[in-house]
């Protein structure tokens, strides 16, 4: 954070305080205008004190307009009741009528349920493939690395949309390719159990490539003496993994677990494309719920307290995992 | 050891074809007459029914005039994103301020809380502007991205501080640093954001589906999934139009895939 001309800036001393705060201000920054030292930039309207919070102007708005007033607005309708004119203050009735709802604990169970199913699973293939791509003695090596990566980019209505002819029952493309395995038709959105299977492949399809390629940037940044160090300490593979490659790895293997626990809380698209919810209800997930009641119902008051909910969830479930896998450290 | 390279070869191969074979068998059924998509076995060569399924996309979404809300939304949206979070990127980066770190972990503290918190009160707020059924009303909301913020302070944090007070002390304003040396020197990682943002913006769902209300304002994933909703669906055509959403993002993937790993590297690794 260095400044050209520093030293006489500074002598002037008094002027820093006064204009700064004076406390935190890093030595060496230019204070305000000082007499006799115009320069061609002194006349302009961006001064080196004005300009951050005119860089700042565009995102602070956008912020107060689009995240904070939305976030507070979002809590007052959560303790409202009716709609319109109509909306009365209920305090905590919408609160009460959740813990009281049986679907609310269903779509809380189904996305639980994928969640805790489909985040390992997800995880646990991408750093396989990481691992894969990451080894010398494969051939073709980018072009793995650029087909595992396509499917993240597909839009989630794309894939639904794909998915669910691919799913078909009789004539999908997955139940043709298993039929060469002797495995009989699934019913795949049909059925209560496989229509979660069904969500729970077509999220994996959709991210493993993209969480296995931020996998390969973590592999590639461990440092080759500490292998180098652990083989000549004669350490097999095995070993070298679980005391090189997971502990070097643990930042952006936290990372990928809180997005994707933040995602997969917050699923819509996918079970909204390929089941709708159903059949029976089995892949309704929360956010579903909240826009059904949003926007179908238009019951804004429980659809916020719905997103209430849903936040503190994943806000108790990320700072859960955090402390219980970067502190170790 | 040395027998490991074909073993891994043909594993990756395969997981490969796993990604890749449903947009191959995406490509050949959105060929197909309506009738031959739920063939049994699945068509997996292209059929002679491309032009009749555009035809008819053309008439029931509309498709050149979604594809022109699409391409329209999902650019205005990068353009303003990435000025947006360029400006508050390097202030972040390179400036001390008053309230510098309290906004920007404000900034960074909305990432955990669900976008869905967000949609009612900014869905009444779209009706009481009258802007529901409008481009501004997709648009506004995606101008501000806390990720991309995040993601121009790490890239413009690494950039030596000499190079600017050069620029100064030569008599620069500080607009002119910015446009003549911050982002030319940051055109890669722009790039990679611009890209992820344009996807974003391409791909989004939830919000459009609430936002927009008429047929001829919809974008492509809206118009997409109303025609799936259908009874009477043709499945040849959601499938193409389906394929139309995924062909060009992949071919500025294919074509700037360089930028795309090294964003998403930037965003992963540094801190």
């Amino acid at each position: 954070m260095s400044l050209a001309p520093p030293e006489p800036a500074r002598t002037t001393g008094t002027v820093a305080a006064t204009t700064n705060g004076g406390a935190g201000t890093p030595p060496g920054r230019r204070a305000t205008p000082r007499p006799g030292r115009a320069r061609p930039g002194r006349r302009r309207l961006l001064t080196r004190d004005s300009v951050p919070y005119l860089l700042i102007m565009p995102a602070v708005l956008g912020f107060a307009i689009f995240k904070a007033y939305p976030i507070a607005a979002s809590f007052w309708i959560s303790l409202t009741t009716g709609n319109g004119d109509a909306r009365q203050f209920t305090g905590l009735a919408n609160y009460r009528r959740l813990i009281d709802d049986p679907l609310f604990w269903t779509a809380l169970k189904n996305t639980a349920l994928i969640l805790v199913v489909q985040v390992p699973l997800m995880l646990g293939l991408a750093l396989l493939v990481a691992l894969g791509l990451n080894s010398t003695k494969v051939w073709l090596r980018p072009l793995w690395r650029l087909g595992v990566f396509v499917p993240s980019l597909t839009g989630l209505v794309a894939a639904g949309v794909m998915f669910s002819v691919i799913l078909n029952r009789d004539a999908g493309l997955l139940n043709w390719v298993l039929s060469f395995f002797g495995i009989d038709p699934v019913n795949w959105l049909g059925s209560p159990f496989w229509a979660r299977v069904g969500v729970v492949l077509v999220i994996t399809w959709h991210y493993t490539g993209y969480n296995a390629v931020m996998y390969l940037a973590g592999l590639q940044g461990i440092p080759k003496e500490l292998y180098e160090a652990a083989m000549v300490d004669g350490a097999g593979p095995v070993r070298r993994f679980f005391s090189i490659t997971l502990p070097q790895m643990r930042p952006i293997l936290l990372l990928t677990v809180v997005l994707s626990t933040i995602g997969t809380l917050q699923l819509f698209d996918e079970p909204y494309v390929l089941t709708g919810g159903g059949p029976d209800n089995a892949t309704l997930t929360v956010t579903m719920y909240l826009y059904n009641n949003g926007f179908k119902y238009f019951d804004f008051g429980y659809a916020s307290a719905l997103a209430y909910a849903l936040a503190l969830i994943v806000s108790v479930l990320g700072i859960l995992q955090v402390r219980l896998m970067g502190e170790r450290r | 050891m040395k027998s490991r390279g074909p073993l891994l070869t043909l594993l990756l191969a395969g997981a490969f074809g796993l990604c890749v074979g449903p947009f191959y068998w995406l490509a050949m059924a959105a060929t197909q007459d309506d009738k031959d998509v739920f063939s049994w076995p699945p068509k997996l060569l292209p059929g002679g029914h491309l032009m009749e399924n555009l035809q008819g996309l053309q008439e029931s979404i509309g498709l050149t005039r979604v594809l022109f809300n699409t391409v329209l939304v999902a650019g205005l949206q990068t353009i303003g994103a990435v000025v947006v979070s360029v400006l508050a990127g390097y202030a972040f980066a390179k400036f001390d301020f008053r309230g510098r770190n309290l906004f920007f972990v404000l900034l960074l503290s909305t990432l955990v809380i669900p976008d869905t918190v967000m949609l009612i009160p900014i869905f009444q707020m779209m009706m009481d502007l009258g802007l529901i059924d409008s481009y501004e009303s997709v648009i506004l909301p995606g101008l501000v991205t806390p990720f991309g913020i995040f993601l121009m302070r790490q890239a413009l944090r690494s950039m030596p501080d000499e190079l600017l007070d050069a620029a100064r002390v030569d008599g620069a304003g500080e607009l002119r640093v910015l446009w003549r040396i911050v982002i030319p020197v940051n055109r890669p990682i722009i790039a990679a954001l611009a890209l992820f943002v344009f996807l974003g913006g391409w791909n989004q769902f939830v919000w459009p589906l609430i936002a927009l209300r008429s047929p001829e304002m919809y974008t492509l994933p809206v118009a997409t999934a109303t025609l799936q909703g259908l009874s009477t669906t043709n499945y040849a055509q959601v499938l193409l139009a389906s394929a139309i959403a995924a062909i060009p993002v992949m071919a500025l993937f294919l074509i700037l895939q360089r930028q795309f790993i090294s964003g998403l590297l930037a965003g992963a690794t540094k801190e």
